[in-house]
């Protein structure tokens, strides 16, 4: 069920606000009305976020206390957080050799024109997806 | 100096569909990012992985045309092959399959927004055919090995199903 549990991380950490969430139990322990107090919604809906992350299993809630603080499952979170940074990274280090290509052409582009008014579309790119 | 915080790249994965969604600016025109995708010289020199070289083996950059390229350093190759579905001045669709797993196919949808003042927004989005596909590919940046990450999530996680 390990493709199945993953889906539910990935989806729980989809939602800006349940991010926001994570973010603000990263530093320390909360209750359900600390969460909610930065959002202008009911504490019904904070409660349904917080359900989302604890079946995700990125939060829990001690049964004893009586705040019932949501505590960040750190290990999890970090997991996620590791391969979101690869896949982040790569995509990076790759957008990084398309920057320097790309100011290449740019160089290129000041070398054969000093005038840049006309610098709308290349007729020879579209030329050749007709 | 670093480069600055509008030139990082923002990845999100979709709750409801498996889809990822990548944003990146560049200091360029849309035309110059599409010939980038297109020209398969220019294309070659960045597409990566870091560290291989890229050797283009078919590239008709054309709507209803294909590509096929091989990614390798000494004694490994890789494969991959797609579909050009439609090439237009600010938008591209384009399938992508690893060769070594063939029955898995990405669609992706490029599209390039002029920002002005030289700097266009890419917007990539690549839809896979099922969320378990999604995440393994999202979680494939892991040197250590995928199996071994589900394994440890899948321990971390072996109390929530019950």
């Amino acid at each position: 069920m390990s493709d199945t549990s993953l889906s539910r991380v990935f989806a729980a950490l989809a939602d800006p606000t349940r991010r926001d969430m994570v973010a603000r139990l990263a530093v320390g322990d909360a209750t359900v009305g600390q969460l909610a107090a930065p959002y202008a919604v009911s504490m019904q809906a904070v409660s349904k976020h917080i359900k989302v992350l604890e079946e995700a299993g990125l939060v829990s809630r001690s049964r004893d206390a009586q705040r019932r603080p949501c505590h960040l499952e750190a290990e999890v979170f970090d997991l996620m957080t590791k391969w979101i940074e690869r896949y982040q990274q790569r995509a990076q280090e790759r957008y990084r050799r398309l920057d320097a290509v790309l100011a290449e052409m740019n160089d290129g582009a000041a070398h054969t024109s000093n005038d840049n008014d006309t610098s709308g579309l290349d007729p020879t790119i579209t030329g050749a997806a007709s | 100096m670093n480069t600055p915080a509008k030139h990082d790249v923002t990845i999100s994965a979709d709750a409801e569909l498996p889809i990822i969604h990548m944003t990146r600016d560049f200091d360029a025109t849309p035309a110059q990012l599409h010939k980038a995708h297109t020209d398969p010289e220019l294309f070659a020199r960045w597409v990566g992985p870091e560290g291989m070289d890229t050797r283009i083996e078919h590239w008709d950059a054309r709507t209803g045309g294909s590509w096929r390229y091989v990614a390798g350093r000494e004694g490994e190759e890789y494969g991959f092959y797609g579909a050009f579905h439609e090439i237009r001045p600010d938008r591209i669709v384009q399938t992508f399959t690893f060769a070594g797993e063939p029955d898995g196919v990405a669609l992706e949808t490029l599209t390039f927004e002029d920002l002005g003042n030289g700097v266009t927004r890419l917007h990539a989005q690549s839809l896979v055919d099922s969320m378990e596909g999604r995440d393994q590919w999202l979680a494939s940046g892991m040197e250590t090995g995928v199996e071994e990450g589900y394994a440890k999530l899948d321990a971390l996680l072996g109390d929530i199903d019950g």
